[in-house]
């Protein structure tokens, strides 16, 4: 009883303190965001105080079995379906300003709807809603199968759960109001970056208290690379984010770093989220289930450790070639080229051990679709992790830079490799976490490759055209030393590749939408009647015994 | 400590420090008697599978 009045008191302060904040702010957005915390921490107290039966109100909800065995799947449930929900928010966001490059009059002439806040909401729904909630669903789901124990502290992981959700809230609200601290994915304001830190320390508490707690003597090696993307983004986040408000009751704040000091602090913290969130996660993904849907252990188990540690300990100093050409030292931009250039053998060392991993089990891509885009997602992993190195070379990036050649390369990864090994994961997951026999449909899983794939070559075919092209025009002088086109001829000449990369996000995203319909059904606890995916051909007319016949 | 003194460290003794961690982490796996350990390591995910 004493816990609880504890715990509710908790939540009440803190929402007085909201409310305080909410009156005291000095700018709109400051007050929008200190009355969602409030309306989240009454919402927490709400609960606490009901003293409702969580369990039984999420299973009602989600629809989940009613059994739930030995292991904490709940968080992982939530986890699965905030997945998909913000997947869809985020990929629809990336669709509508692709057609807002395409045709500016989109932007509605609202600030609330212009590409400049738009896009940051994209980045940020993908990478860190969609993402991120996949992951925190996953390594819940890795941590334990591979410990073999529970979720060390319960209670805190579904803190870590909404609180996640209510980052993303005020994150994506923030932009949408003009909120920015204007770095690239870290543009949340400071109070949302301290928010994020509890709770990120929170999951790093949960995760490392579930690995203490371990009933294996061996930590599998997912899990390193779950630790050492929670380790890493802790670190990289408070140092980007370090920065003083110019008011606690206002959302503006200044960083503690100028000039080339904060782009070099801002690109170390931007290559390590890709470093260590869209590649250490999702790798973490990558070792545990490939092998679970292949059904057979990863190829080499040697090459995983030193897949790891060569990540840890190359990926650091690769930041500064997005600064190629600047203010920065010269000897660090070729720092951070050679170090680019090293990554490729530690990514193509991971490509090739999840890829041999199939090895003896490589008719399972005709018969089994998820097996089909966890391939495609280790190929994209080893086709972007060699374009970005090529890229990091200063020849090839002063052609590159600044040019929509970057943002192909980045959907080539985020699509091919984070997108197809996350849906291959849900795949796997959503069938075993409701206690179903099998997805609802494997032909529409089907569907879904083949339209995300279709996507993802219009994407980034018509993104390498726009690039190169671009910067070809950008650097042509005439006979009389004068540049040959103007930026806005650039612009117009790039039209055409806008539409295809439209398009390819318009397939993107219909494939995503039959992967909902799917895992909806699923959870309805329906079975679609189809055709399988194989059948062993059986010839009854054939199978019978040769009869003597006698000689004429 | 200045900046200077700290570049002249980060470029002697701790990027000596960093490459004898590094190679040591590397070679640690193919020190005798771990490929039975790694095979161990790589089956572990099957055991005993009664999750599902």
């Amino acid at each position: 009883m004493d816990g609880l009045v504890m715990k509710a008191g908790g939540w009440l302060g803190l929402a007085l303190l909201a409310l305080a904040m909410a009156v005291m702010a000095v700018d709109t957005p400051y007050a929008v965001h200190m009355t969602i915390m409030m309306i989240a921490a009454l919402l927490a107290l709400w609960f606490t105080m009901s003293r409702a039966d969580y369990g039984a109100i999420a299973r009602g909800i989600l629809r989940a079995p009613a059994h739930q065995g030995e292991y904490d799947d709940d968080p992982i449930r939530w986890g699965v379906i905030a997945t998909l929900f913000w997947g869809t928010a985020g990929l629809a966001a990336g669709l509508f300003i692709a057609l807002q490059l395409a045709y500016p009059a989109l932007n509605f002439n609202l600030e609330f709807t212009t590409f400049g806040r738009l896009r940051p909401l994209h980045t940020s729904a993908v990478i860190f809603a969609f993402g991120g909630n996949a992951l925190i669903a996953t390594s819940f789901y890795v941590v334990q199968r591979t410990c073999r124990a529970r979720l060390a502290f319960p209670s805190m992981a579904r803190f870590v759960f909404w609180g996640y959700q209510l980052f993303i809230v005020l994150a994506a609200t923030g932009y949408l109001m003009g909120v920015t601290e204007a770095k690239e994915y870290a543009e949340p304001e400071w109070y949302v970056d301290l928010w994020l830190t509890i709770v990120w320390l929170a999951y790093l508490a949960v995760f490392v208290g579930t690995i203490v707690k371990r009933r294996e003597p061996h930590i599998y090696v997912a899990n390193w690379f779950y630790l050492s993307f929670i380790i890493t983004i802790a670190m990289l986040h408070v140092v980007n984010n370090l920065s003083l408000p110019a008011t606690i009751f206002g959302s503006k704040s200044y960083a503690a770093f100028a000039g080339v000091q904060d782009a070099l602090t801002q690109w170390w913290y931007g290559h390590n989220a890709v470093g260590f969130f869209l590649t250490a996660g999702f790798l973490a993904m990558m070792y545990y289930f490939v092998p679970k849907q292949a059904e057979r252990p990863v190829y080499s188990y040697r090459l995983s450790i030193i897949h790891f540690w060569s990540l840890i300990f190359l990926y650091i100093w690769a930041g500064p070639h997005h600064l190629h050409y600047t203010a920065l030292p010269d000897w660090a931009q070729t720092l951070g080229m050679v170090f680019s250039i090293m990554l490729w053998m530690p990514s193509w060392g991971g490509m090739i051990n999840g890829l041999m991993t199939l090895n003896g089990a490589w008719d399972k891509i005709r018969t089994d679709p998820i097996i089909r885009m966890m391939v495609m997602a280790l190929a994209f992993y080893g086709m972007s992790t060699f374009e970005g190195p090529m890229m990091s070379i200063k020849s090839v990036n002063s052609l590159s830079h600044y040019t929509d050649w970057t943002i192909g390369h980045v959907h080539s990864g985020a699509l091919g490799w984070n997108g197809m090994i996350t849906f291959a994961c849900m795949y796997y997951l959503v069938p075993r976490l409701w206690g179903r026999q099998r997805l609802y449909s494997l032909r529409m899983v089907n569907w879904h490759f083949w339209l995300a794939s279709a996507g993802i070559v219009f994407y980034a075919a018509s993104m390498w055209v726009a690039g190169i092209m671009q910067g070809l025009m950008w650097r042509e002088y005439g006979a009389d030393g004068y540049l040959v086109y103007s930026f806005v001829e650039t612009v117009a000449a790039m039209h055409p590749m806008y539409l295809m990369r439209a398009f390819g996000g318009l397939l993107y995203l219909s494939g995503f939408i039959i992967m909902i319909v799917n895992v909806w059904a699923t959870l309805a606890g329906k079975v679609r009647d189809e055709k399988p995916m194989t059948e062993t051909p059986h010839n009854a007319a054939a199978d019978r015994p040769l009869v003597a016949v006698p000689a004429e | 400590m200045t900046y200077d003194d700290l570049r002249h460290f980060a470029d002697s003794w701790g990027l000596l420090a960093m490459t004898v961690l590094f190679i040591g982490l590397i070679a640690w796996p193919f020190r005798k008697g771990a490929r039975q350990h790694n095979h161990d390591a790589a089956n572990m995910i099957f055991r005993e599978d009664d999750n599902v």
